[in-house]
């Protein structure tokens, strides 16, 4: 052993057997720490933030004043950060590694769009400002606007809702309220099978009747088996065109133009717009109304679970049903249409859906984001998708079970299926066992038209070498389910966290902490 | 293209690999009709951050930002001081780009987070459990309201007059196509709420009651009665709170029998944003807790026994339930709820405190120095940072005038009641701790000049 001569080795001694991990008495293991509750290890007494002094008054709050012990723990400011920086070391994300969780599209988040979201003149106005104060505001709205109606080939698009299910809300009503104004009272939504979860429900929520659409057997809609059931009771149809198998609709137009001489109209779930920005517009295929997730094509961050933002595109027909509020152009200034000024010549809104404008921290993001790719750069974007897509797909195909692969190209989204894994392997194994290789695992068990499904959605922000590595990582699972390696069913084993009980977590709910001294004494 | 990191070589290797001569074969199943050959026409290509960074900044320059003009705006949205560290920290990466936790070994940063922010939020507004966020106040709202429906079978909402009008309207569109009736008027210039008004109304077929507390003008009252009322008839009280660090200073809602408190949790950590992104806070009582719309995160163990955070109770919602689920909702405001949680680990609950006695000072003594210019009349008997100004001519004008001056005066009552030109002289002035004495000063010397 080489050593200075003070005594400091400067060479490892070989790892022998009785060198692994031990465990260590706090728990932590070097870099993986750790970390416990705020109701754990802050105190009510506690702050991380100094005050001026408040003025000496005679109170206003009559005798509303809170005098019980709320409970809430504060930190110091150094330990908030650590808190915090530590939380943030047990979470995967985007920019530690490849992210493939179909139909989401996680991309590369831009920082240029976190600066220009955070610019004062954004991030530090208020939404009833006169609006003499607010035109750069309304100028973005309106600009993000245009490149959205521009690169969908529709109409119009509302900008208000919130995110993805809040658009899908906003395209059935719009479709609801255009067939109330001409008098014709429906009550069925169509929706694929394949369809996301929230399709089904915003129809229901709209107080429409939702019935399946069935597939084909190469995964697309089966146009015969829609047009024979169209009729006088359907409203829409809701199609997620590319669709949750990963397949481009070929019919699409001839569908639209049935449902159109049906009287009926055509929602579009814009989810998968990634695969087809700049390479096909909606409003060529006869789409009525489809929501955009800003946080999926146009790059605005998941943040965890949102905030998202859903502008939903319309047609010409129901372009007179959008929501409240939107900006208008006149003359050289910007307005804010809002109920006072609609009566004059938006009278057959449908009403408003939030409180102020929409996400205007997402479209400062989203058109920051356009800007930097333009109309080359995006439709660059649909073809790497795409690509990256395809190259997973038949990179894959000889080790895992491809449902669709022989029907024609994928789109940007690559689906497997658990079809010749090792009897009691599963899509679960699968997914867990990525985790450990270093990745997010994909989109499991969705769509539900496929036994086991496994959705790869990589995006076009990843490199040759990083899908190369993915591709290596899911080859040696798939061998490893195939062949019934039984240490993949305790995987993940590197993770910060084993595989969890969410049953137990569902069964006897802990929603909140409670302090264990109080729960014993309350027993 | 900076954010492409395929080379052309690449994309030849990668095409020969998936046996195609070109990206267009990729695109075979695209109607001939309908594919685009080339880029759309009248859009601009590509361009550098400098430029683009360029082309924004002019834009945000066209606005006057709340921290340029002394500024008194709420109705909604508020403007607070927000730590350095609650920005710095929700920028990182590990938060700022994971997804929702669907696999939570390798999501227990956000999981542990939701958590502890469900506990303070339920804290906060004095109920038992508390979801992980929706979209906002006004959906958060609505939601409330077809959540009480599901409870008492019953569909038939009492919203009261001092409720958030835009919060109202949200109700209205959505309700239209529910079914449900509720029942609204626009508040008048009263220096006490409507709530003997509300509790009068009260029936069997009342589904809820939706008050706002403080409400849009300010006035704060005891909302036991009021629950007492509801609950003897059979019906649930909801409370709406769009400033919650008023709960630093007056009774939690959730302590004064309110069954669902629903709130804006903008003013802690979140910023104005000029509307959105928001965060909607949505608690209640423990016995409806599987009627609640939303993302929920329970705490469970892991394989090997240690303390874990996954998402529960998920067969409410969409993705398991699809028609049947209790709400659309997917999305919530993870970030938002993120940039709360922090803020209020950052005040803890002696700094909350403080922040909502400096605010209540500072709002007081604005209050008795604007009522002293001649032609203001002060409405409120009670409130907390936020009041309403009768002034004599229409407030929209007053506020458009000063703005012109670079004071972002308040929000006027013609603004949010376009329907009610009866109460058009109101001003609803909010006063945080961002307001200086000289703000007030302005504002009280511009005011004095307007009204002259």
């Amino acid at each position: 052993m080489s050593m200075l001569k003070e005594g400091r080795p400067t060479t490892p001694v070989p790892v022998k057997e009785a060198h692994m991990a031990p465990q260590t008495a706090t728990g932590n293991r070097a870099l993986m720490l750790e970390e416990a509750l705020i109701f754990e290890i802050g105190s009510t007494d506690t702050t991380g933030v100094d005050f001026a002094a408040a003025p000496q008054v005679v109170s206003r709050l009559g005798s509303l004043a809170r005098t019980d012990s709320i409970g809430l723990p504060g930190l110091s400011e150094q330990e908030t950060v650590r808190h915090y920086t530590r939380l943030s070391r047990q979470n995967y994300a985007i920019d530690l590694g490849l992210f493939p969780l179909g139909s989401c599209t996680m991309k590369h988040n831009p920082r240029l769009n976190e600066k220009v979201a955070r610019m004062p003149g954004f991030a530090d106005i208020h939404p009833l400002q006169p609006q003499s104060t607010v035109q750069g505001a309304l100028a973005v709205i309106h600009e993000l606007a245009a490149w959205l109606v521009t690169l969908t080939g529709m109409h119009s698009v509302a900008m208000s809702p919130k995110a993805g299910a809040h658009g899908e809300l906003c395209g059935l009503l719009a479709i609801r309220a255009a067939l109330e104004a001409r008098g014709d009272a429906r009550s069925v939504v169509l929706v694929p099978e394949s369809a996301h979860g929230t399709n089904p429900a915003t129809a229901a929520f709209c107080g429409y009747k939702v019935e399946d659409i069935p597939a084909t057997a190469e995964g697309r809609v089966d146009l015969e088996a829609l047009k024979a059931r169209l009729g006088p009771d359907v409203a829409a149809v809701m199609i997620t065109n590319p669709n949750t198998c990963g397949l481009f609709e070929r019919d699409m137009k001839t569908i639209s133009d049935a449902v159109h001489a049906a009287g009926a109209f055509v929602y579009c779930d814009g989810a998968n717009f990634n695969a087809i920005v700049g390479r096909v517009r909606p409003g060529d295929l006869g789409v009525d109304a489809m929501h955009i997730n800003l946080h999926k094509t146009f790059s605005t961050p998941h943040g965890g679970g949102g905030p998202g933002s859903g502008p939903v595109v319309l047609s010409e027909a129901l372009t007179p049903f959008a929501p409240l509020p939107f900006v208008e152009k006149q003359g050289d200034s910007f307005a804010l249409v809002e109920e006072e000024t609609a009566e004059d010549h938006h009278a057959q809104t449908f009403g408003r859906m939030v409180a102020f404008h929409g996400q205007m921290g997402m479209f400062t993001r989203a058109l920051t984001y356009i800007l930097s790719h333009g109309a080359d750069g995006l439709r660059q974007v649909a073809n790497d998708a795409v690509l990256n897509a395809n190259y997973i797909l038949r990179s894959l195909d000889d080790v895992l079970d491809a449902p669709f692969g022989g029907s024609g190209p994928c789109m940007h989204e690559a689906l497997f299926s658990d079809k010749g894994l090792a009897e009691g392997f599963t899509t679960l194994d699968i997914a867990k066992g990525l985790i450990d290789e270093g990745f997010h695992p994909m989109t499991m068990y969705f769509p539900l038209v496929v036994h086991g499904a496994m959705l790869v959605e990589p995006t076009e922000t990843e490199s040759k070498a990083a899908l190369d590595q993915f591709i290596l990582a899911l080859r040696s699972l798939a061998e490893r389910a195939k062949a019934g390696d039984e240490a993949l069913k305790g995987a993940p084993y590197h993770a910060p966290r084993r595989r969890l009980d969410e049953t137990l977590a569902a069964r006897k709910p802990i929603l909140t902490w409670t302090d264990p001294a109080l729960a014993i004494a309350a027993e | 293209m900076r954010y492409l990191p395929l080379t052309d070589t690449d994309r030849q290797d990668m095409l020969s690999v998936i046996g195609a001569s070109s990206i267009d074969d990729l695109f075979v199943d695209v109607p001939a009709e309908a594919r685009l050959t080339g880029t759309i026409a009248g859009l601009p290509d590509h361009a550098s951050e400098l430029a683009v960074e360029r082309h924004m900044g002019a834009l945000a320059r066209k606005n006057l930002s709340a921290g340029e003009a002394p500024f008194f705006l709420g109705a909604g949205a508020y403007k607070h001081h927000v730590p350095a560290s609650v920005d710095h920290l929700i920028q990182r990466g590990e938060f700022l780009t994971a997804y929702t936790p669907y696999q939570p070994e390798i999501a227990q940063g956000t999981l542990q987070v939701l958590f502890e922010f469900q506990t303070q939020v339920a804290r906060l507004l004095g109920v038992d459990v508390a979801n992980a966020s929706m979209y906002d106040g006004s959906t958060a709202c609505w939601e409330a309201i077809g959540m009480a429906r599901r409870i008492t079978k019953r569909g038939k909402a009492l919203l009261s007059s001092g409720l958030h009008p835009h919060y109202v309207s949200v109700a209205n569109t959505m309700a239209k196509f529910t079914g449900d009736a509720l029942v609204h008027e626009a508040p008048t210039l009263d220096a006490t709420t409507d709530i003997d008004a509300l509790i009068a109304s009260i029936d069997k077929d009342t589904s809820c009651v939706v008050v706002q507390y403080p409400d849009i003008l300010g006035r704060i009252a005891d909302l036991t009665p009021l629950a007492d009322a509801a609950h003897a008839a059979g019906a649930l009280l909801v409370a709406v709170v769009t400033e919650p660090v008023a709960l630093g200073a007056i009774k939690a809602p959730g302590h004064m029998g309110a069954d669902i408190v629903v709130g804006e949790g903008q003013s802690i950590g979140v910023g104005l944003q000029f509307g959105g992104p928001y965060l909607g806070l949505f608690g209640c009582k423990q016995k409806y807790v599987r009627q609640m719309p939303g993302r929920l995160c329970g705490e469970t163990v892991d394989a090997a026994g240690k303390r874990g955070f996954v998402l529960t109770l998920s067969t409410r919602e969409q993705h398991i339930r699809r028609e049947k689920a209790t709400s659309n909702i997917c999305t919530n405001s993870g970030l938002c709820a993120l940039a709360f949680s922090i803020h209020m680990t950052l005040l803890g609950e002696r700094g909350l405190r403080e922040l909502a006695t400096l605010n209540h000072g500072l709002a007081v003594q604005a209050a008795d120095r604007l009522a002293k210019v001649p032609g203001v009349t002060l409405l409120n008997d009670g409130f907390f940072n936020e009041f309403t100004l009768v002034l004599t001519k229409d407030a929209r004008d007053v506020v458009r005038t000063l703005a012109d001056k670079g004071i972002l005066a308040g929000v006027s009552l013609g603004r949010l009641f376009p329907d009610a030109p009866q109460i058009g002289n109101g001003l609803v002035v909010a006063v945080t701790e961002t307001v200086t004495a000289e703000d007030i000063e302005s504002l009280a010397a511009a005011l004095e000049e307007e009204l002259a």
